[in-house]
């Protein structure tokens, strides 16, 4: 493979994930992600697929009693984002997210994506609409709303909706962008948008994207992970991966013998 | 032989409706909807007609009264000059107390139970109390409140202890109308929030109680509706029956132009000054009284069509 002519922008290593109620929801997962490359994570419903997606951003934290072991390693500072010192917030403020459905805030469109940089204290009325009007530039939208900043972001369309949270988690200029299942809830052409806006935004950033459908995982990503009951079954190139996997189970999945 | 008396003993246990059949059983299932909506119908009908009649025949008694003069009049022994000023000023005063400390306690109670608390047994323990307080008798509150505001901090028979007390009264009410509002925001809000590196605070501050302000706002209309209209606890903490006096001003013309000693003062309440009519023997009081009803049906009927008016203005504008 060819790991070592390209840079690591995080990695995980041999991480176990336990739910509150005690389910091992992620068995040793170790998987690298690289810099400006988009790694897309497939496999049946229930394979862990998310929970692992969600590791990353420490989202689990919200709930109580959730627990991590092993590492998941930011570069190039080595921080590991799961350390009980390292606080959530901040690797949050690095790390963003895309979530399955739509979810704006019920405000202005405006303040939708400027919110991440409120929260980061910015006070500069300009420099925030520099930022808002380069991050709905880079979620190509800012041609469809610039008239119209201050309507609620409830009156776009679903397509609209969802491009309008990636300029929010694109404002605040985040290291990686995590994707679950982004178009799940899209219709065709939403889809071909936000899959297009995606391989854009590699250039920018490192992305590791949940899905489920394999032909979206074949379009657009440059590595495909395989997971199967909260393993990590194969990682590989996504051409070898849908070409040639060396294991027998993805194979199985890919020719959709199950799944 | 075999396979012949099968299909004849399954087709004996469903038989295929023709299309007149399947007409008809539509129609008769029709029936049961068309029965229940008018159930339905005659029940609201009932309802509503009930509060109508009383309405109105307290309207109409009370009818000569409802002027000008009532509303700035004190009680007076002959009833043609008495009205209800020192009433709907106490009331008003005492809302005042009730909204001061019963809105900013019950809304920090209801997000630090739904948000903040652990769940526990002792957080267990307190969200069955605080559900179990809504459904107290107000009376017990009365009580409570002449044993510790007025026994055992000496606040008297004042303002600030009525006041104090329907906030008790109130708050378990302002409690449970926050935290449905809050529950009712969708998880992938909140995420959507902490998402972008929010703390938990911003994520309250800018979001949670912005996006539940009208649900949590009906709480508070519909609790200091019911506070203004009750009479038992306020008569154990000692109301007086005949005030012939206002309160000192809470705005002054001297410096610091707010003064707090209308707190200190005596008070009657709109339902406390109806009852007292009523109980007299000469029918002209019992006109003061019906007047008095009116007024206080309609003050109800204002604030409880002012929070629907609020929350449907609010929550225009958000859609889950």
């Amino acid at each position: 493979m060819a790991q070592n002519k390209l840079d690591i922008k995080a990695e995980a290593k041999n991480l176990n994930f336990f739910y509150a109620d005690g389910t091992k929801a992620l068995k040793n997962v170790s998987l690298p992600v690289y810099e400006n490359k988009i790694t897309a994570l497939i496999g049946p419903s229930g394979c862990g697929k998310s929970t692992f997606l969600r590791c990353f951003n420490r989202m689990h934290d919200l709930y109580p009693g959730n627990r991590y072991d092993g590492q998941i390693l930011l570069h190039p500072d080595n921080t590991n984002v799961l350390a009980k010192g390292v606080d959530p917030i901040e690797v949050r403020m690095r790390i963003s997210m895309v979530f399955q459905k739509p979810n704006p805030f019920p405000k202005s469109i405006y303040e939708n994506v400027a919110y991440g940089l409120r929260v980061r204290g910015e006070r500069s009325k300009s420099a925030v609409d520099d930022k808002v009007e380069e991050a709905l530039k880079g979620a190509s939208l800012w041609n469809e709303v610039k008239n119209r900043l201050q309507d609620l972001a409830f009156n776009l369309s679903g397509g609209q909706q969802q491009r309008l949270c990636i300029a929010r988690a694109l404002a605040t200029d985040p290291e990686i962008m995590l994707f679950d299942e982004p178009t799940s809830a899209l219709d065709p052409i939403a889809t071909v948008n936000i899959e297009e806006l995606m391989s854009g935004l590699k250039n920018k950033l490192s992305i590791l994207v949940v899905t489920h459908n394999m032909q979206q995982a074949a379009r657009i990503s440059d590595y495909t992970a395989y997971m199967y009951l909260g393993e990590m079954i194969e990682f590989d190139a996504t051409d070898k991966i849908f070409t040639n996997p060396s294991k027998k189970e993805t194979e199985d999945y890919i020719t959709g013998k199950f799944g | 032989m075999m396979k012949e008396n099968m299909s004849n003993s399954e087709e004996s246990l469903i038989k295929p409706k023709t299309l007149e059949e399947v007409r008809a059983m539509i129609k008769s299932h029709k029936r049961n909807d068309f029965i229940f909506s008018s159930i339905g119908l005659l029940t609201i009908i009932f309802a509503l007609l009930t509060l109508l009649i009383l309405f109105v025949d307290l309207v109409m008694d009370g009818y000569p009264k409802l002027n000008y003069e009532f509303f700035t009049d004190f009680p007076s022994r002959r009833a043609a000059h008495a009205g209800i000023l020192s009433a709907w000023v106490g009331s008003s005063l005492i809302m005042l107390v009730t909204f001061v400390t019963a809105v900013p306690m019950g809304v920090a109670t209801g997000v630090y139970l739904e948000e903040y608390a652990p769940k526990n047994w002792f957080t267990d323990i307190i969200e069955i109390n605080v559900t179990n307080l809504a459904g107290v008798p107000s009376i017990i509150y009365g009580l409570l409140a002449l044993g510790l505001f007025v026994y055992t901090f000496h606040l008297g028979q004042t303002i600030v202890t009525a006041g104090l007390t329907l906030g008790l009264l109130m708050l378990p009410i302002v409690i449970v109308s926050t935290r449905e509002a809050i529950r009712s925001i969708p998880v992938a809000i909140r995420e959507a929030a902490y998402a972008v590196g929010a703390t938990k605070w911003q994520v309250m501050l800018h979001h949670v109680i912005q996006y539940s302000f009208g649900g949590i706002l009906t709480g508070i209309i519909i609790g200091m509706a019911r506070a203004l209209g009750e009479t038992a606890p306020i008569i154990t903490v000692g109301a007086l029956t005949f005030i012939a006096f206002l309160p000192p001003a809470p705005l002054t013309s001297v410096p610091p132009f707010i003064s707090f000693e209308w707190l200190q003062s005596g008070f009657t309440v709109l339902p406390i000054q109806m009852f007292s009519w009523l109980s007299r023997p000469e029918h002209a009081f019992h006109i003061n009284a019906a007047a008095a009803g009116a007024v206080i049906i309609m003050l109800t009927l204002l604030m409880n069509g002012t929070a629907i008016w609020l929350r449907y203005r609010i929550r225009k504008n958000i859609k889950w």
